[in-house]
């Protein structure tokens, strides 16, 4: 079996790898958000890390649904985007709030209540 | 088959490019469109993982509502570029714990992937349906989510309005 | 050599190159139909406007399009200075991509059958003159049209100029606004039908008279109009992109090429929403007179014309929403219009539809030892 044939065969059965390697990017995706919530400093850019951060867990729940052949992993992920939504509207309206009273979108800025 | 793979892998590079962009932009904007390129990749992903149906909301809700109600605040904010790490520090603990997290990510990954079972499945709306609206399992929490999306749109409102009389 | 041609690659590259071939053919015919609208459009507008439209350039001024083409190729391409060069490319590619993407999954005939001469098959297969038949075929289309709201905020911020940029946040703030009474106005058409498939909605259609089908979903078609006329930037809502309203709205620093391109994606997008229309409500590719006149492809395309035509006429005829007004409209009444519609239809559903419970569709793929079974 030469070398063409075998990559031929390995690229037919790489479907069956498709659940560990979502699972691999879902991992990653979730530490990159994150370690993007530490590292940014702008409260829109820390709020889309933790949405990758919750993108990240959909793409697991959906990997999870698929080995294990149940439907509940697509039922919470209808439920994670539900209330995703519900976390970034009311969470960009405190920022409005905010940046209405101060003006300034700096994380490290509102320590108003460090002792 | 072969294009499956190159889908699929495909898309899981994209996802993970953009998402370094998304973390590693400047421009709150440009970490937006990153961030919107991660989620249609995701739900390429999505899709040929057997869920078409879950993909496709993944666009409309996130790629197409979520994201645009955060560029419409970052674009009518004016949020400029970030002017650097974070003080005291907490950007480098934050590096640290990165690099534990995706190394304990690479350990769990590699050794449980041997355990995962294989029955795999293509599912439609209609099974996601069956589910969602079936007493026993899912109506109630389905019916709590729209009082949830109810409280949190009049919440949104209330706290985003300008006061009056100021 | 021999892994490269099993029989089951020798079908994935026939399917290939059959889908390649009907792109190639809907994609030209869509270049035609476009560049026909722009013409067309003029001169109808003309008409009613009591004065003739475009009659210079060629018999009739058919070949303006061909001239404004020409034209618009030769402009000088600007872009303004301190513009975000990434996405001031990338705005028009955004729209038309979308616009064309979500002309893929409607399907614009049943299987090809010429008369006198049967099925055409092409490679032993029937021809079905639809690129994709996707199981969510509606979703998707709502899905690429959500994504089409980027194009108009990327052009509008790229711009780097003020009224570009309220341009373009108020005619995507517009354009999601009356998706919601879109998606809403279609729930009435799934349910009758039981499916996501276009193919299956216009199934249904043709087991119910199509003309019953019709009447039994008119309000959602009125709602449905209105709410694509608001998608698609038309008058009486085009107010993001008047000329005398707010300069040229959000592409007013286009020039020559990627302008074409967003008028390109703007037409598309106005083709796509009635050919959902037609597909929904009309019923697609069914004749008027099932038993004697045969289906045909021409009939859906003699719908989605005169949907078009419907377009213009509006546009020659009602004055513009103020943007308050549009948007009050479509918050306050489109919406719980359509969601009152949505609560009656699901009632009716409820009490006089068939009971059928829904089939499974759960497929098991068990990957065998080093094959993958399709």
């Amino acid at each position: 079996m030469d070398a063409y044939t075998s990559v031929m065969n390995a690229f037919s059965t790489a479907q069956a790898s498709f659940v560990p390697v979502a699972l691999a990017v879902s991992a990653f995706l979730f530490v990159i958000g994150a370690v993007g919530v530490f590292v940014r400093r702008n409260v829109i850019t820390v709020m889309m890390c933790v949405e990758l951060m919750l993108n990240a867990v959909n793409l697991a729940f959906i990997a999870f649904s698929r080995a294990h052949g149940t439907i509940d992993g697509q039922i919470l992920v209808f439920f994670v985007f539900t209330v995703a939504a519900a976390e970034a509207a009311v969470g960009l309206a405190i920022v409005i709030a905010l940046q209405r009273n101060r003006e300034d979108l700096d994380v490290d800025s509102f320590d108003l209540m460090k002792g | 088959m072969i294009l499956d793979v190159i889908l699929f892998y495909g898309a899981a590079l994209v996802a993970l490019a953009s998402g370094l962009f998304v973390i590693a932009q400047r421009n709150p904007i440009n970490s937006a469109f990153s961030l919107i390129i991660t989620m249609c990749s995701l739900a390429v992903m999505f899709a040929m993982l057997g869920s078409g149906f879950i993909a496709v909301l993944q666009v409309v809700v996130y790629a197409g509502a979520i994201m645009v109600l955060f560029l419409f605040v970052i674009m009518l904010l004016n949020a400029q570029q970030d002017a650097g790490d974070r003080a005291g520090g907490i950007g480098r603990a934050g590096i640290i714990l990165g690099i534990i997290l995706a190394l304990q990510a690479v350990m769990v990954v590699w050794k449980g992937s041997a355990s995962l079972p294989t029955r795999h499945t293509e599912t439609a709306a209609v099974d996601v349906a069956r589910e969602l609206f079936s007493q026993p399992r899912y109506l109630y929490p389905f019916e709590a989510t729209s009082i949830l999306i109810l409280s949190a749109m009049i919440g949104a409102i209330v706290v985003a309005r300008k006061e009056k009389g100021k | 050599m021999e892994a490269l041609f099993t029989p089951a690659n020798k079908e994935l590259a026939i399917d290939a190159l059959i889908g390649i071939i009907k792109l190639a053919v809907i994609f030209n015919v869509l270049l035609l139909v476009f560049s026909l609208m722009t013409y067309v459009e003029r001169r109808v507008l003309g008409f009613m406007q009591f004065r003739r439209g475009p009659n210079r350039t060629g018999p009739w001024g058919i070949l303006q399009p061909a001239a404004d083409g020409i034209k618009l190729f030769f402009k000088e391409e600007l872009m303004p200075e301190g513009a975000n060069k990434f996405l001031f490319f990338a705005a028009p590619v955004v729209a038309i991509v979308t616009a064309y993407v979500s002309l893929a999954v409607v399907p614009y005939g049943g299987p090809l059958v010429i008369p006198f001469y049967g099925q055409v098959s092409l490679f032993g297969r029937p021809i079905n003159i639809q690129i994709a038949d996707l199981d969510v075929g509606i979703l998707f289309i709502f899905a690429i049209t959500a994504l089409g709201v980027y194009s108009i905020v990327c052009a509008g911020y790229a711009s780097n100029n003020k009224y570009a940029l309220i341009g373009g946040l108020r005619s995507s703030a517009q354009m999601f606004s009356y998706e919601l009474a879109l998606g809403m106005s279609w729930v009435s058409v799934i349910m009758a039908a039981g499916s996501f498939r276009l193919n299956d909605i216009v199934s249904a259609a043709e087991r119910m008279n199509v003309w019953m089908w019709f009447v039994m979903q008119f309000p959602a078609f009125v709602i449905y109009m209105i709410a694509a006329c608001a998608e698609v930037n038309r008058t009486p809502f085009d107010l993001p992109e008047g000329e005398t309203e707010l300069v040229a709205g959000f592409h007013v620093e286009y020039s020559s090429m990627k302008f074409a391109l967003l008028q390109m994606a703007e037409y598309i997008n106005m083709i796509t929403v009635c050919a959902l229309a037609s597909n929904m409500f009309l019923g697609g590719w069914l004749s008027p007179w099932p038993g004697v006149i045969p289906n045909s492809p021409l009939w859906f395309f003699a719908k989605v014309l005169f949907l078009l035509f419907v377009f213009i006429w509006l546009r020659a005829t009602v004055p513009r929403f103020r943007y308050d007004q549009l948007m009050d409209f479509g918050w306050k009444r489109l919406i719980p219009a359509a969601a009152l519609w949505v609560v009656f239809f699901s009632g009716m559903t409820a009490f006089f539809g068939e009971k059928k419970s829904p089939p499974s569709t759960v497929a098991i793929i068990q990957p065998a030892a080093g094959q993958v079974s399709r």
